[in-house]
């Protein structure tokens, strides 16, 4: 059966078109129900089964539901519970919820697929029965709610023909009927006026007594004391003013970000300006959330200011309710401080919510101080979000534990967003529960993998076959070995170097065959390419592939006989590649040496093993190498790192330490990029349109201005018109007096850089290939396809190239993997965060119960704090300043510091403080808030009165003693393979 | 518009046909009383006009001795898309498809039968809906049925396409060519196999022809049967005019 669907659409010209379309009604739909035997359908489409009904005290007969988009919309999270199963899903909801929010959309797709909930999706728009047409003057909303409408009273009518049978009234089973939920008021009152059961989804949740937990998920529109206090925010405007005013040019339009250290404070990134636009106070910021898309309105130009530079936390105290008069510290920051011209940036209000950003947040409540009250608060972990007003029953059995929350509403009136509980966590501070958090705000896939992507592993015991051999360039025999940091168990990369008969050198690089395992499209490959990179936290590893590869029969284990993809040269004696050539290969490593134990063996003369001939041959052209690039404008940049000695049974800290860097590890890292280097010109020569490679772009000039300000208070000039120029000058900071000056000035342009990108070659330009840190014009990612998907990308169209494998559609298709680079962008961003993230919770435990003084240096003058590094830590923090701003008044008898916008130095007396000023500070956890431990940095050195803290006798020998104990247990679990990893990173 | 999603998880298109579904066919033959063999052929919203002179004695300039002339012209009412444009009757999209006509309806028509004459075809699209070579050239065919010149046999041509999860879909859809996915033409002779035109509108990978073509073949085949009954209808009604469908009984 077929009907002609008519409407009408605006072309991009303004032109009003009619577009006709032809629609097929069917009869062919079968209605999922197991009951019904009427429906031809085949036994696996069928969901709706009659064991799986839940007791509802509103239903008591066996009952199906119809949800309403709103349901959908809002309710997600109760949704994604077990209690509500056996629903009709109907294919006009469906499309309303991917019209309305693609997150619901995907995390609703997620609970339809999942077999024993019973979720079936019924094509309403094309079945002959529930198919209805739109009425002259209808609302296209209003056409739907009818659509869903009819299709319930039709399933009900269905249901109940198909019940008709004599065994069925024999059996005397209660007759199942369809139920439908709707919080829309004018379809429900329309829906039992045709007959239809009806239901809100909070009476029905609150009628499913089995799971009297499930109330706390359901997301309300408001609470009931919130009705009668006064409105605290501007309203926002609706779509069509957002829509007219950013036609018109008066408003504009970007994502907000939330200042981490200002709760009053952040700024929207709009298109065309340099700078983001600044939004500060209150009422400015109108409910906006980090990651909104807003509509904002420029202030007046006599009315921009600049970045406050102040630190300001909202303070962790009860509820202060809705009561904003600000307080006196909110007051001074907002006080128009008289900025330089050249300060003040473009500031403005947010007037209006394109697209709410909002997903789920984890936290922890905040202590409630009436009894058995049911509103509570919540503090995420991320600074960025606000606190977030909840309703829970369950507080008592929450306190301690890290929870999580999803946002429903900002009503105007509200100080605080509203939500609802989702789930628990564990508790507070348990070392799986942090991590949980870590990889849960980092939106890290961390689930176990499933059982059907370890079913494409291969079956064990796994042996090569003589057809493997006979299709792999027999390399056994050659001397290889891997060099990585201690306790690496997944080796990717193995190393050989041999002198050839006509006096030239081979230099071999074999890579673990990834791509040999995991064969594209099955869902193994699919579940690498989610999550794009293996996460390394503190003493744990979320693989990218499963053990059984990542460990064993992927890794190039010492000894053992492994595939590898090898990249071939032939060097001269000063490094230059005088012919290269790729092959996949059997090899059997020789030894699988750490950098230290590589280091030992170049270091000792007396050793004329093959091995060691082999390492101080490539150690000796790594050095050429290196030099070379470094004559090319290779940047080397810094980062604090440490690593932690981690206790192998409770997986806390034991130890930290500054990571040691050998020569050894350049020796592998310059071979490593060599073989990038190598392949991606390859690659790309190969497949011009679709090969993967990776980018650095040029930091803007703007990005560079704190570095070159830092540089030149201290009298140094750093060029960076091009990566040559800046390499140069940044050798050339150097302080006889402050040896650590030039990492710090490194650390400081590490920060300028951008963020290195995966692309697919043919969507950009040739000049934009360039990778700047490297300054090489091309670059990609080979060596690491065990942790890394984008090398098993690059593997694959290597592999297609040499002609020992086959390409497939996916692989050449350009706008698939340009979708696929987006996501091993995001994957690799979030994994750095979480990696950052786990290093600070651990220094937040390494330091519990300990106060100990360090050595460290100011690496920023703030308005009322320094940020102070402490290299033996790698650890960052903040000395905050009693600073004397505004009309305030000093009271006699405080310290004040005087902050000088000139110099950015802060006075105090007769101590003055510069950038990369040496200071001692003393650290210790503040633990007062159980929820919020952090760190506290305390002046000690330079010693001002009344403000650093004395540095008693008893203190010193309190220090010492807790180096003692951390010496004695140096023998922990070492952090796997962390090193080598964040320094490519870098790269 | 691109990268959507063509075919839904429960296996429906946009417009709720399976995968391997044909749209709805119309056709009629002999529309036309003036030319020698006119047909109309809708197919969905794609509806087509064609019309048949000669053969004929060729025009001295375009004369060959041993075979027929084809003469083709292939045109798009004004009103056939949903934006109205002025279409000069010889538009880049249209010369090309007049093209592809006359090489598809070489392939089918006993030109040897024909020496020094010309046979004129002239296909108007009314509604364009997608597939618009295809169903002009099917069109064509019954006009060249109705007109009563010898085939070697039917020549059908239909249009397949690849959802993203690498599943065929049969005859493409105006809305699903704008989607972005790939569109292959196909115009073959299905009995004895032939294929006599081929046109792919975007690459798709090498391992997915052969499922793609097939597709297109399986519909060519469906709509050559549905195209044959039209024709032994409009025979029979002929025939009984002069009462010669009783023949056979
Ligand atoms: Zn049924």
């Amino acid at each position: 059966m077929q009907t002609i669907r008519e409407f009408t659409r605006k072309t991009k010209r303004g032109n009003i078109l009619k577009i006709v379309r032809e629609h097929y009604l069917r009869d062919d739909l079968g209605c999922g129900a197991q009951i019904c035997e009427n429906c031809v359908q085949d036994e696996t489409s069928v969901a709706l089964l009659p064991e799986r009904n839940v007791k509802s005290t509103l239903f008591t007969f066996p009952h199906y539901l119809v949800l309403d988009t709103n349901v959908v919309l809002n309710q997600i999270d109760v949704l994604e519970e077990d209690a509500i199963s056996n629903v009709i899903v109907l294919s006009t909801v469906l499309s309303e919820v991917k019209h309305n929010s693609s997150a619901v959309y995907k995390r609703f797709r997620e609970v339809v697929q999942h077999k024993p909930r019973g979720f079936y999706v019924f094509v309403n728009e094309h079945h002959k029965d529930t198919y209805v047409e739109r009425e002259p003057g209808e609302s296209a909303n209003d056409r739907n709610d009818r659509a869903i409408r009819k299709a319930t009273l039709w399933y009900d009518q269905h249901l109940e023909e198909a019940q008709n049978s004599r065994a069925m009234k024999k059996s005397g089973r209660p007759r199942t009927r369809v139920v439908m939920i709707t919080d829309d008021v004018g379809n429900r009152e329309r829906a039992e006026k045709d007959g239809i059961l009806v239901a809100s989804a909070e009476e029905y949740v609150k009628s499913l007594t089995d799971f009297p937990m499930l109330i706390d998920k359901y997301a309300r529109k408001s609470f009931e004391s919130d009705k009668k206090s006064l409105p605290i925010f501007p309203t926002h405007l609706s779509v069509n003013e957002i829509h007219d005013g950013i036609k018109a040019k008066k408003l504009l339009q970007g994502s907000f970000q939330a200042s981490r250290e200002n709760y009053l404070e952040g700024a929207v990134s709009v298109e065309g300006y340099e700078h983001p636009v600044l939004i500060q106070g209150r009422e400015a910021l109108n409910r906006a959330v980090d990651g909104d898309i807003v509509a904002i309105e420029l202030l007046p130009q006599e009315e921009w200011t600049a970045p406050s530079e102040i630190v300001l936390e909202e303070g962790a105290d009860e509820d202060p309710g809705d009561n904003v008069e600000r307080t006196e510290k909110e007051q001074s920051v907002f006080q128009k401080s008289l900025t330089k011209s050249d300060e003040v940036r473009p500031t403005g209000k947010v007037v209006g919510i394109i697209r709410r950003k909002w997903r789920q947040y984890c936290g922890i409540l905040q202590p409630s101080l009436l009894e058995n009250a049911s509103r509570h608060l919540f503090v995420p972990a991320d600074r960025k979000i606000p606190r977030i007003r909840i309703e829970t029953r369950q507080a008592e059995q929450l306190q301690n534990k890290r929870i999580i929350v999803a946002i429903d509403s900002w009503p105007r009136n509200s100080r605080y967003p509203h939500g609802h509980f989702v789930r628990s966590l564990g508790p507070l501070g348990d070392m799986n529960t942090e991590n949980e958090v870590i990889l849960l705000e980092h939106d890290v896939p961390h689930s176990k993998f499933s059982e059907e992507v370890l079913s494409f592993l291969p079956k064990m015991p796994w042996v090569i076959t003589d057809e493997d051999y006979a299709k792999r360039v027999d390399l056994r025999d050659l001397y290889i070995c891997s060099v990585d940091p201690p306790g690496c168990t997944d080796i990717d990369d193995a190393l050989h170097c041999r002198e050839l008969p006509n006096g030239r050198l081979e230099v071999g690089v074999h890579i673990a065959d990834v791509s040999h395992f995991i064969r594209p499209g099955n869902a193994l490959d699919k579940e690498a390419a989610a999550r794009g990179t293996t996460v390394y936290l503190v003493g744990k590893r979320i693989d990218m592939v499963p053990e059984l590869l990542s460990s064993n029969l992927c890794s190039l284990v010492g000894g053992v006989e492994r595939f590898a993809f090898s990249c071939v040269w032939e060097l001269d004696n000063e490094a230059n590649i005088l012919a290269k050539r790729f092959h996949k290969s059997v090899i059997k490593s020789k030894a699988a040496m750490t950098y230290e134990q590589a280091q030992i063996i170049i270091d000792d003369a007396t050793q004329q093993t093959e091995i060691a001939k082999s390492l101080r041959h490539l150690n000796r052209l790594a050095k050429i190498l290196k030099k070379r690039r470094m004559d090319n404008g290779a940047l080397v940049l810094a980062s604090p790192e440490i690593r932690f000695q981690v206790d192998s049974e409770t997986h806390e800290p034991l130890e930290v330490e500054a990571k040691q860097v050998r020569e050894t590890n350049s020796m592998v890292e310059e071979f490593m990029l060599l073989a990038n280097c190598t392949v991606a010109e390859h690659i790309c020569a190969e497949f011009p349109e679709c090969a993967m490679l990776r980018r650095h772009p040029r930091p803007a000039p703007s990005n560079f201005e704190p570095l070159i300000k830092a540089a030149s208070h201290q009298g140094f000039e750093i060029k960076t018109d091009t990566g040559l120029e800046l390499a140069s000058s940044l050798d050339a900071c150097v302080k006889p007096d402050n040896v650590y000056f030039n990492t710090m000035i490194r650390i400081l342009t590490t920060r300028c850089m951008m963020q290195a990108v995966y692309f697919i070659s043919g969507t950009l330009q040739p000049e934009e290939f360039f990778h700047y840190g490297l300054a090489t014009p091309i670059y990609t990612h080979f060596t690491s396809p065990i942790r890394r998907y984008s090398d098993i990308i690059v593997h694959r169209l290597l592999a297609a190239s040499i002609g020992s494998d086959s390409t497939y559609a996916d692989l050449l298709d350009k706008k698939l993997n340009e979708e696929l680079c987006h996501n091993l962008n995001y994957r690799h961003k979030m994994a750095q965060y979480a990696g950052r993230a786990s290093v600070a919770l651990n220094t937040h435990l390494f330091f519990r119960g300990k106060t100990q003084d360090e050595e460290g240096y100011v690496l920023f003058v703030r308005k009322n704090a320094l940020q102070v590094l402490i290299p033996k830590f790698g650890l960052e923090g903040t000395v905050y300043l009693n600073s004397l701003s505004g009309d305030k008044k000093p009271t006699p008898g405080d310290v004040i510091f005087t902050f000088n916008e000139e110099d950015y130095t802060q006075r105090c007396g007769n101590v003055v403080f510069h950038a990369f000023d040496p200071v001692t500070v003393r650290l210790s956890l503040d633990s007062r808030n159980v929820q919020h431990e952090k760190l506290v940095f305390q002046l000690v050195k330079p010693y001002i009165k009344g403000f650093s803290v004395e540095l008693t006798a008893e203190q010193s020998g309190d220090v010492e003693m807790v180096d003692a104990t951390t010496a004695n247990a140096a023998d922990g679990v070492p952090p796997q393979k962390k090193s080598k990893k964040s320094q490519k990173k870098k790269k | 518009m691109s990268n959507f999603e063509l075919l839904s998880e429960q296996g429906l298109r946009l417009d709720g046909r399976r995968p391997h579904e044909l749209r709805c066919i119309k056709c009629k033959l002999g529309v036309f009383e003036q030319p020698d063999g006119s047909a109309y052929l809708e197919q969905g919203n794609t509806k087509v006009l064609a019309a048949v002179y000669g053969p004929h004695q060729a025009q001295s300039n375009k004369l060959d001795l041993n075979e027929v002339v084809i003469n083709c012209q292939y045109s798009m009412a004004t009103f056939s898309t949903a934006e109205r444009k002025n279409r000069p009757r010889g538009d880049r999209k249209s010369q090309e498809i007049t093209l592809y006509l006359r090489q598809a309806l070489r392939a089918a028509i006993k030109t040897e039968l024909y020496p020094r004459s010309q046979i004129d075809v002239y296909v108007e699209v009314l509604q364009a809906d997608g597939a618009n070579y295809a169903v002009a050239l099917n069109a064509a065919t019954l006009a060249l049925v109705d007109a009563g010149i010898c085939l070697k046999e039917y020549v059908v041509a239909c249009t397949a396409s690849l959802s993203k999860n690498n599943i065929p879909l049969t005859d493409v859809s105006h809305v699903e060519e704008m989607s972005g996915g790939p569109t292959l033409t196909v115009a073959s002779l299905p009995t004895s196999n032939k294929i006599a035109f081929m046109e792919m509108s975007q690459r798709f990978h090498l391992d997915n022809l052969p499922a793609v073509m097939e597709q297109a073949l399986n519909g060519c085949r469906e709509i050559q049967a549905i195209m044959e009954k039209e024709v032994r209808k409009h025979l029979m009604q002929m025939g009984s005019a002069g009462d010669w469908s009783n023949i056979a009984k």
